[in-house]
């Protein structure tokens, strides 16, 4: 007959503490989250007391470094960022639904094994590599076609985004797709639909909203995507009047003016001020996708 | 009423009082009371889906494990109430060992299964060791079919020697108590009676408690059989009673396969 | 009178549209296989005869028209180095936290939400945080530490789900066994949780690493140089890199078409590595795949 009493408090002291190691760990994660936001909003707040919020958001014009007047308006920059991502949604949109729907419901198990691969590589190719590429290959090839005198423009920054935001696109609309019940898909045979008709008309609608996801997280990737465009885009400070024009997005314009600025200068904390507009865009649109998401999870359940 | 005292039996080893057990809203125990004999095999019986795990589970407590589970009554272990607050969870498992419905042995060598439960309390000396797993494997009546291959990984065994492994590692950290979750589910007839002959023999040093959903097995190796039904408790008895002349109907349609 | 289920004209049409249907999805994946395969190939086939020994082992010379890669690489593997040895054993043990520990209330929603997020933040916000941070608050300066911290948050959402990924594989069935046996919570996951996890753990942590040294945005404020004569000999120093060396000699390079095949070099050097890495964790992936199953 043994009894079962605790001895002490040291056992449970110790579990007590690991637990609250690990625990610690798990909560560090919100503390990021939350320190990023601060020490941006912390940042760039002395940007909008200096320039005027105003100023900020509604000039078009971004010229921190002239002698006479400096200017510190982000509309070009983010209308290059948004044109730059609509032209990479329009092209990797389709593509990416279209190679969703090939895994999920046209591929061999084995073909499948291979080519789902081979798109999760396309992921891991650095960003520094693709523009790389948009220099080199994507850059001449449309200066060839549209007879230019250079390819470095927001068309060739869209392809290469297009590409950048493919494996996302594929990736969450072929989980969204393998998400539908088979019930759905058996009754439509049932019915003597064929598999096409299947994937159209009950599939990829049961599927929307993860499909809608898909854009909104690929298009959250394009946009924070900084190398790439950097490297293939031109980054003309003017207002972008077309996909054949040199633009400078939002990305592109930090990474080139943030290496050369002075510490605590009126331009350091406005560069912060475009990195918190950078946060706050794609921090909505993942939210956003997220919570579409977790919905669909649950209607599917 | 059910009838809780079985004087004519020795020592109460485990006495249930009033024990509620809710899964979030739901209840799935109602109001059990037992007092489980010692050196006996006690068997539990019902249709699934009637609470048996559950019970089960709550005498070792595995059931803190499901978060939102919760507990009303009393479980006295030796006249410890296990659910008290200065309970040593660590304790409490090596004194109630369990085996489980599906044979789980660790991705390990033989040896090292058996082993493990000392391993993590305490520091044994190899040569303890060996002798404690030798003598367990012995008590599980596997001794001599992994003799010669300790150290093989137990995963390569068969079902039913996966499951007398099972049975020596629950053994080694020398509990009082053992009990059995439809420990024969999961594995073919031959191992089936090994392992029942098993359990017979070891009521002689420790006492038993098995679920089962095979009422033959029940008949066979217990000598009380509890009968529960949608969570409540509808009879208890000794096992022949049971299963020749059930004082509730219930329990008399139950063991002659009229449902279940 | 009774219909006839062979094949006839009347389903023809059907046929036909799936068919063509699938023609595009099959196209469509055709599409994308060759554009990869022909960046790959253009990379190869301009880069591959900059490949030498001497370009792996040694520094640029005369203004980086010549001469090889080495600091660059060496960079690179310092700095993945630092980033491993913060972003791994956080990321696990915030695994650990979720897999093992936590309840599903709302902080565990949180904090799962918080992941997501973090996974989705630009990478050269994470580049403006280290220079806040790390490089002022922290006054660790452009340096190897600070650039090493900087991709350490940023891989931490990877580092974090590949972990909780290989928990996941673990069944319940060890974790019982365990605590019935008297395991206290830290003695089962030790000895029965982890041990069968690590292997899945390091694949993923394999995986989150490449996309790091691949990194370029995080790290050229905060420790990259453009040009050093010498190693970085402590972690305070600024050290060369792989990525931010190919954006160099890419775009900011005096003498652009001199420095193009050395660029194409440092490219392929860049992306066989990547390749590497990527193809030992799917290999590794695909054997631990159902392991622990019995």
């Amino acid at each position: 007959m043994r009894s079962v009493k605790k001895k002490g408090i040291l056992a449970d002291l110790r579990e007590g503490l690991i637990h609250r190691l690990f625990q610690t760990s798990g909560l560090m994660v919100i503390a990021i989250l939350l320190g990023i936001i601060a020490l941006l909003l912390y940042t760039s707040v002395p940007a909008f007391r200096e320039i005027g919020l105003r100023e900020f958001l509604t000039s078009t014009r971004w010229d921190p470094t002239s002698p006479e007047k400096p200017e510190y308006g982000f509309l070009s920059m983010l209308a290059s960022t948004i044109m730059v991502t609509i032209g990479a949604m329009v092209i990797s949109f389709p593509l990416g639904v279209a190679v969703a729907s090939y895994l999920s419901d046209v591929a061999a198990p084995k073909v499948r094994e291979i080519v789902k691969p081979i798109v999760e590589l396309l992921a891991a190719i650095p960003s520094v590599v693709v523009g790389f590429i948009g220099i080199t290959l994507v850059g001449p090839l449309i200066a060839r076609v549209f007879n230019l005198s250079h390819g470095l423009n927001a068309l060739n920054g869209s392809l290469l985004l297009a590409i950048m935001a493919l494996p996302t696109i594929i990736s969450i609309s072929e989980d969204s797709l393998n998400a539908v019940p088979v019930s759905y898909v058996e009754a439509s045979l049932a019915l003597g639909a064929n598999p096409w008709e299947t994937l159209i008309k009950v599939k990829i609608p049961a599927a929307a909203s993860g499909i809608i996801a898909s854009l909104m997280l690929g298009m959250g990737r394009a946009i924070g995507e900084t190398m790439t465009v950097l490297m293939a885009t031109g980054n003309a400070r003017a207002f972008p009047s077309g996909f054949l024009q040199s633009v400078r997005t939002l990305t592109a314009n930090i990474a080139i003016e943030l290496g050369e600025v002075p510490y605590y200068s009126t331009h350091y904390y406005a560069l912060f001020a475009l990195g918190l507009v950078l946060f706050l865009i794609t921090f909505f649109i993942n939210l956003s996708a997220d919570v579409i998401l977790e919905k669909q999870k649950r209607k599917l359940q | 009423m059910v009838n809780t005292n079985l004087k004519t039996v020795g020592q109460t080893k485990i006495l249930v009082e009033n024990l509620n057990l809710f899964y979030g809203q739901k209840q799935v125990l109602e109001n059990i009371n037992l007092s489980i004999p010692e050196n006996q095999v006690t068997a539990i019986i019902g249709p699934s889906g009637c609470g048996k795990s559950s019970f089960i589970r709550a005498l070792n407590r595995m059931n803190d494990l499901i978060p939102e589970a919760r507990i009303e009554g009393k479980i006295l272990i030796d006249e410890e109430n296990i659910y008290d607050r200065d309970i040593d969870l660590v304790a409490l498992r090596k004194k109630v060992g369990m085996v489980f419905q599906k044979p789980n042995p660790f991705p390990k060598s033989i040896f090292d299964n058996v082993a493990y439960g000392l391993k993590i309390g305490s520091n044994h000396n190899r040569a303890d060791l060996e002798k404690i797993v030798e003598k367990s494997l012995r008590q599980a009546a596997i001794w001599e079919e992994v003799k010669d291959r300790l150290n093989q990984n137990a995963l390569k065994l068969s079902g039913g020697q996966q499951q007398r492994l099972c049975i020596a590692r629950a053994l080694a950290v020398e509990p009082e108590i053992i009990l059995f979750d439809e420990p024969c589910s999961a594995i073919d007839p031959i191992a089936t009676a090994r392992v029942e002959e098993l359990i017979h023999q070891l009521k002689t040093e420790f006492t038993v408690v098995i679920v089962t959903h095979n009422m033959q097995q029940a008949a066979r190796i217990s000598d009380f059989t509890a009968f529960l039904w949608l969570g409540e408790l509808i009879e208890y008895d000794r096992t022949e009673k049971i299963f020749t002349n059930p004082a509730n109907k219930l329990t008399e349609d139950y063991v002659t396969g009229r449902f279940g | 009178m009774k219909n006839s289920v062979r094949k006839s004209s009347k389903n023809l049409r059907g046929q036909l549209t799936q068919f063509l249907g699938f023609l595009v999805l099959r196209l469509s994946v055709c599409f994308i296989l060759f554009i990869l395969l022909y960046f790959f190939y253009d990379i190869f086939i301009n880069g591959h005869q900059t490949i030498s020994w001497e370009f792996l082992s040694q520094p640029p010379r005369k203004g980086m028209t010549e001469g090889g890669i080495f600091p660059a690489i060496f960079g690179t593997f310092l700095v993945t180095l630092i980033t491993t040895a913060i972003a791994v054993p956080l990321g696990m043990a915030a695994a650990i936290y979720l897999n093992e520990y936590a309840r599903t209330d709302r902080l565990t929603r949180l904090i799962r939400l918080s992941i997501r997020n973090l996974a989705g933040v630009p990478s050269v916000v994470y580049g403006l945080f280290g220079v806040i941070l790390f490089v002022n608050l922290l006054k660790l300066g452009t340096s190897v530490l600070s650039a090493g911290l900087t991709l350490a948050l940023l891989t931490l959402p990877w580092t974090i789900t590949a972990s909780e990924e290989a928990l996941k594989t673990v069944p319940d069935s060890y974790r019982e066994g365990a605590l019935a046996l008297g395991a206290t919570k830290w003695q089962m996951i030790r000895t029965n949780v982890l041990p069968y996890s690590l292997p899945g753990m390091l694949t993923g942590a394999i995986l989150g690493l490449a996309r790091a040294a691949g990194e370029t945005a995080p790290i050229m404020f905060t420790g990259a140089a453009f040009y050093l004569p010498f190693l970085p000999a402590s972690l305070r120093d600024q050290f060369m890199a792989l990525p931010y060396h190919l954006y160099i000699m890419a775009t900011q390079h005096h003498a652009i078409d001199k420095a193009r095949p050395l660029a194409y070099g440092t490219a392929l050097v860049l992306v066989v590595f990547v390749i590497l890495f990527n193809l030992t964790a799917v290999i590794l992936r695909s054997r631990l795949r159902g392991k622990w199953k019995n």
